[in-house]
Order: structure tokens, then C-alpha cells, then sequence
């Protein structure tokens, strides 16, 4: 088991053929990951080569999914076609899509995410994130595939590269799956929803979970392990020495409750008892101590 | 990005939304000949500052005669409030209040969806209210897809309890400034006070929008907006190369790539300097983002280098996208390019695609400056060293 991403994950690439997309697709079909078409408006009838299969493009997601029986799409088209795209995946009836796209709108992001959750089958992860990796089964994003192998470790952050220096810290250990929320202000998954995946997973003993400044999802998350979660998680919380205030509004502070800092956030953990760990390198640590403790 | 009251002012007026008579001023004559345009027996003098408390801080004031205005402009202009130096005032009409009323629109992040927040009790510091009488404040969760709509008005307006007289005036208001919320792609639009004059009218005396900066590909209008007065001149040369920088006052330069990694950097440094003389910060945060080429690794640090407060540059990438060959090689780069202006060390640590190319590539090069660490920790441990008294 992992989470939401397995051997049998059939994966669409939305934007194959942009650069990007033919970039990480050459990647993550190097991973193994079971790439089946990709999707670019205009170009059906193609098929680009990456290994010795030709992969097929279709003009739009529903044409991709009849014809290959895919439930994966990972999105790398631009900005201002994003919200276009994963309304078209949600729309196909994908079980999970996964919006790498930087830069989006959030108005977009908003509108996306509310019609995921209306038709209420479809999971959306991202925008603005690396993906979801479960080491030795599947890859779906940016995640460099060779930092870190299977293991008993579920890993969730907001940030790419602080993901990959955490993978990287316990490679030892190794991961069930490591899963990239991404960074905007309005994600399709959240820590919670991440956590509560890891508690139902049976290959994931212990939990790692990065934060940063910004908001009060981590301060929700650990309302959430105090009352849902039994494996032993770990914290990390990015951006004690960034400066505040400068992406934070007035009245959203109001409405959180929390000025969205990472010492309220380191403490809101230890509140329930998550270990938070000062640096990347401290958490690794910490996370090996539980893990000891299990036995 | 945060607007100026007149700009939030103009968007109102083009949504719809009913706004007194305003003009921006930057000089005391333009004052005087604002109030004399607007041509209302008492005008307001407003600062023209991205902060909160002005009016506390003297920043708004009640003018009698356009040659009074002038005078109130001539006090208000220079001001420092909250650090931000007044370099504009708005001279608006003189308001009727019979009463002042808040509401505001907003991104909420905790659900995703927008959030519309509404009191009878406006004027008033809002979070103050916010805390000392919750019940004072209705929250009411708007749907993205749907929008602040009649519907949703009409709820608002009744949970908030205005008089059935006003009700209907109120919601039409709300509905006006809900479009303005979604055709500006804004994740913020505040009015305190909405207000009720003797007549009855409902006017936006004062606003506030925070626009998403990710949604400037759709709204060429708001590099009209472009504001950099008071930018820090690293931090301008940092955006016109469009490296995502901040600076800070400390003395370890700090490049990194992707913002979770670069913030994660800086903490790493200052619990390492902690325990040095003269403790050692981060002079700036600095993202070179993903899949980084040589030449923007080199733009990079030159800014850095730039900085006088420098003392030693930190280089902390571990490759997804980005190559380490590339971070190698805009550092060999830009230090070929600046010679001997180039004089501070340079601790490197670099981890994931391509590292051993990377590496390798400095060893080569032989930089004297350079100096390789194999940990994150060991590099800003390194480099606090370098930079402490």
C-alpha cells in the first residue's frame, strides 16, 4: 500500500507536449511510472516516443481515459490554461489530479478545488507543487525518483525542494509515499486530508510533516492529530527567520486567528505533542527516535 | 499586492459602487486645486499610505476651504506612519454619516473558498470587534463558483440585522463590491466605514484591495500599479532580473533554490550563528526557483554580492529540476565576470541532480573564494563562522 498512487496508477500528461511536459514525462517514464497518453488541444492523433512505446495524444482528457482507461492526469500547462485543464480532468472523471503548474490565479485554484469537492470524486493535489512519489511503485510530478526508496515514512509538504532535502535526510528509512500539497494559499489537498490518508495506510508507520509560515493549515493539522491520529508524527516548520507581513492581509488575519508564524505553528505541534525539530537535519532525527520506539 | 486607497476608490467607482468625489495629490497646490474641483464645503485630507492607523497618526484631516486643504496636505505629506513615508494624499468630499457600517470580502485560505464579513459596528478597528464581540460579526462563506450574488446579499444583510428599511440598498452594494472582488481577481476588498448618510445614501467612504499578484497575466492595466517607492534599490534590481528576492539585515548572503528550501536555509543559519560572536543572520532571502539556469545563478549571486553588508555567500541547492552542473557553473561564471570586485567566500552545498558534474566542476575551477561543504548544516555552520565578529 501507499498513498493514492500505486503500481496500477494509469497516468494522462496534460501538456506532453509543451516543453515541460515532455521533460518530466521522459523522467517519470524513466521512474516507471505507467504513462499512458498525454493530452494537448489540437495535437490528437500523435504519439510521442519515450521509450521503445509510443505514448498517443488526445485532444482532450475524456478521449485519453476511454481509450487507455487512465485515472491519473498530471497537468503542466501554462498558468492561464490551468483552470481549463482540470476542470476538462474533473469533468473525465479522473479518481486523481495532480496541477504542477506554478503561478496559477487563485481565484482559478478556487473555482477548481470547489468543483472537485461538488462532484466529489475527483482528488486535486497542487497547484504549484512537485507531485506525489510512492518510491518503487509510481511517480507523478517533479520528485527526483533516485533520492529516496520504498520504506515506512509518509511524507507531506507544502515546498518542492525542502520535500527532496527531507527525502534526502531519511533516505535510510526510506518512504511509503512522500506527497508535495504545494505552496499556494489554496491547495486541492490539504495536511489534513494527507494525514488522514497516512493514518488509513498500512505500509506508513511514522509521518513527517513540513510546514512554513503562512495561514493556519498546520495549526489545523495538529487539532487534527491530536483527535485522529495514532502513528507518531513529526514536524517541521520553515520561515522562523523570514520576514512577516509581507504577503499577509489585514482582515485574513482575522479570520485565522493566527498571524500565520512559524513559532505559533512550532507551538500549536508541540501543544499535542508532535516533536518539531529545529532544523531539516533535527527532524530527520527525531523521525529515526520514533521510528526506534516502534520497535 | 496592496493598492492606495484612491486606486481602491476608482475601482469602486468603475464596479458600481457609489464613492464620494476624490482626487490624489502629491503636492499642496495639487491639494488646492483637488477641493476646489470637488468644490464641497468641507473636504477630507487622507494619507496615502499601505497601513492601517493613519488616522491616529495624523494622517487624516478635516479641511474647511481649498486653501485650507492645502495647508492639511503640506502637514500630512512627508509623514512617517507605521515606516511608510506619505508621498500622496486624497482630497475627498466631506461625508453626511448617519452611520458607519464594515464589510469586507476575502480569500479564505482555511476553506478554499471566499469569505464575506459584515458588522453594523464599522469605522471601528475590526479586529478589535473581531475579538471583544464575535456575535458583532457575520461571517458568511461565499461559493467561488457561484460569487456574492443577490442570494448571498439578501443573507448577509439580514444576519447582520440593518434595518429592513435599508436592507435591500445595503445588498445591492455588497453584490456591486463582490464583482469588483472577482473582475479585479482580487483576494482582499474592504470598506470600513461603509456608511449610511443623512440622506440615506450607502457610500464606500474608505477602501482597501489586495490584488493576486498570480493573476497579472490577465489585467495588463496594473502595471499602472507598479509601485516602488520605498523598495529597498537590491530588491528592484533583484525584480527586474526576476529573482524572487528579500533583503534582511544580517550578513550571510543566502542563495537557494525553491522558497520552502531557501526559508528552511535561513533558519539553519541563524540557530548556527546563535552560538557565534556578533550571532550572525541572513543578510537576504534569495530563490532562484526551478530548473535554474547558469545565468540566472550568476545574476544572483552578483546581487548578492552587491550588497555591502555581505560578509560570505551561502550557495544551498539540492537539484530536482535544477542541474548542479548549472549552479556550478553560473558561480565560475560570475566570478570570472566580476574579477576582483568578487572579495567574500563562498560556502557551496550542493545535493541531487547532477551533483557529482557540479561538484566536480568547482573543484576544477579551483576558486579560491569557493569553498565546498557537504551537509546543509556544515555549510551554514561554515559560513556563519565566516560572517561572525
Amino acid at each position: 500500500m501507499s498513498v493514492w498512487l500505486d503500481f496500477n496508477s494509469k497516468v494522462i500528461v496534460q501538456g506532453m507536449t509543451g516543453s515541460e511536459g515532455h521533460k518530466h514525462t521522459q523522467r517519470m517514464v524513466d521512474a516507471g511510472t505507467w504513462v499512458v497518453a498525454g493530452v494537448t488541444p489540437g495535437k490528437g492523433g500523435q504519439s510521442i516516443k519515450f521509450e521503445e512505446d509510443p505514448v498517443p495524444v488526445f485532444n482532450t482528457v475524456a478521449e485519453a481515459k476511454a481509450a487507455t482507461g487512465a485515472n491519473t492526469s498530471v497537468i503542466f500547462v501554462p498558468a492561464p490554461h490551468t483552470k481549463a485543464a482540470v476542470f476538462e480532468a474533473i469533468d473525465a472523471g479522473l479518481d486523481l489530479v495532480v496541477v504542477i503548474t506554478e503561478g496559477v490565479a487563485v481565484a482559478d485554484t478556487a473555482e477548481f478545488v470547489a468543483h472537485a469537492r461538488r462532484t466529489g470524486r475527483t482528488r486535486v493535489i497542487g497547484p504549484n507543487c512537485p507531485g506525489l512519489i510512492s518510491p518503487g511503485k509510481s511517480n507523478v510530478g517533479i520528485i527526483p525518483p533516485n533520492i529516496a526508496g520504498p520504506g515506512p515514512i509518509g511524507l507531506i509538504s507544502k515546498s518542492g525542494t525542502l520535500t527532496y532535502q527531507m527525502m534526502f535526510e531519511l533516505r535510510d528509512l526510506g518512504f511509503s509515499s512522500a506527497v508535495g500539497i504545494g505552496g499556494d494559499p489554496v491547495n486541492g489537498t490539504s495536511h489534513i486530508d494527507v494525514l488522514a490518508a497516512f493514518e488509513a495506510d498500512p505500509e506508513t508507520r511514522a509521518i513527517v510533516l513540513i510546514g512554513e509560515i503562512g495561514g493556519d493549515a498546520e495549526e489545523r493539522a495538529a487539532a487534527y492529530i491530536a483527535e485522529h491520529v495514532t502513528k507518531p508524527v513529526v514536524a517541521y516548520v520553515a520561515g522562523f527567520t523570514a520576514p512577516v507581513g509581507r504577503t499577509m492581509g489585514h482582515a485574513g488575519a482575522i479570520v485565522t486567528g493566527s498571524a500565520g508564524t512559524a513559532a505559533a505553528k512550532k507551538a500549536a505541534f508541540e501543544a499535542v505533542g508532535v516533536r518539531v525539530g529545529r532544523t531539516p537535519s533535527e527532524t530527520a532525527n527525531l523521525v529515526r527516535q520514533v521510528v526506534a520506539e516502534l520497535g | 499586492m496592496d493598492l492606495f486607497e484612491y486606486q481602491a476608490r476608482d475601482l469602486f467607482e468603475v464596479g458600481g459602487v457609489p464613492v464620494l468625489p476624490g482626487r490624489v495629490a502629491s503636492t499642496p497646490e495639487q491639494a488646492v486645486a483637488a477641493a476646489s474641483q470637488i468644490g464641497t464645503p468641507v473636504v477630507v485630507v487622507k494619507a496615502q499610505v499601505k497601513t492601517g492607523g493613519r488616522g491616529k497618526a495624523g494622517g487624516v484631516k478635516l479641511a474647511r476651504s481649498p486653501q485650507e486643504a492645502g495647508e492639511r496636505a503640506a502637514e500630512i505629506l512627508g509623514l512617517d506612519i507605521r515606516g511608510h513615508r506619505v508621498e500622496q494624499v486624497m482630497v475627498a468630499a466631506g461625508a453626511d454619516i448617519a452611520e458607519e457600517y464594515y464589510f469586507s470580502l476575502l480569500l479564505d485560505r482555511s476553506t478554499g473558498g471566499y469569505l464575506a464579513m459584515c458588522s453594523r459596528e464599522g469605522g471601528v478597528d475590526i479586529e478589535t470587534l473581531a475579538v471583544e464581540r464575535p456575535e458583532a460579526l457575520v461571517r458568511t462563506p461565499i461559493d467561488p463558483l457561484v460569487g456574492l450574488d443577490a442570494a448571498a446579499a439578501a443573507q448577509i444583510v439580514s444576519a447582520a440585522g440593518f434595518d429592513a428599511a435599508d436592507q435591500q440598498a445595503i445588498a445591492d452594494v455588497l453584490v456591486k463590491l463582490g464583482r469588483v472582488y472577482v473582475d479585479n481577481d482580487a483576494t482582499l476588498v474592504e470598506v470600513n466605514p461603509l456608511v449610511k448618510t443623512g440622506a440615506g445614501a450607502i457610500i464606500a467612504l474608505d477602501g482597501k484591495i489586495t490584488l493576486d499578484d498570480n493573476a497579472d497575466f490577465r489585467h495588463p492595466e496594473w502595471r499602472h500599479y507598479a509601485d516602488s517607492a520605498g523598495s529597498d534599490p537590491l530588491e528592484l534590481r533583484a525584480k527586474e532580473k526576476g529573482l524572487n528576492y528579500v533583503k534582511l539585515d544580517g550578513t550571510v548572503g543566502v542563495i537557494g533554490n525553491g522558497a520552502g528550501l531557501v526559508m528552511s536555509t535561513l533558519d539553519v543559519v541563524a540557530a548556527a550563528g546563535d552560538a557565534l560572536p556578533g550571532k550572525p543572520r541572513p543578510a537576504n532571502f534569495l530563490d532562484i526557483g526551478g530548473g535554474a539556469s547558469a545565468s540566472v545563478m550568476a545574476d544572483g549571486l552578483e546581487i548578492i554580492l552587491a550588497d555591502p553588508q555581505v560578509r560570505v555567500v551561502l550557495v544551498n541547492v539540492f537539484g530536482g529540476i535544477t542541474a548542479c552542473s548549472e549552479v556550478a557553473k553560473g558561480i565560475r561564471d560570475a566570478l570570472a565576470m566580476l574579477g576582483d570586485k568578487a572579495s567574500k567566500p563562498i560556502v557551496v552545498r550542493l545535493d541531487g541532480n547532477a551533483v557529482e558534474i557540479g561538484r566536480h566542476m568547482l573543484i576544477e575551477a579551483a576558486l579560491p573564494l569557493v569553498e565546498l561543504a557537504d551537509t546543509m548544516d556544515e555549510a551554514a555552520r561554515r559560513a556563519a563562522e565566516l560572517a561572525a565578529d
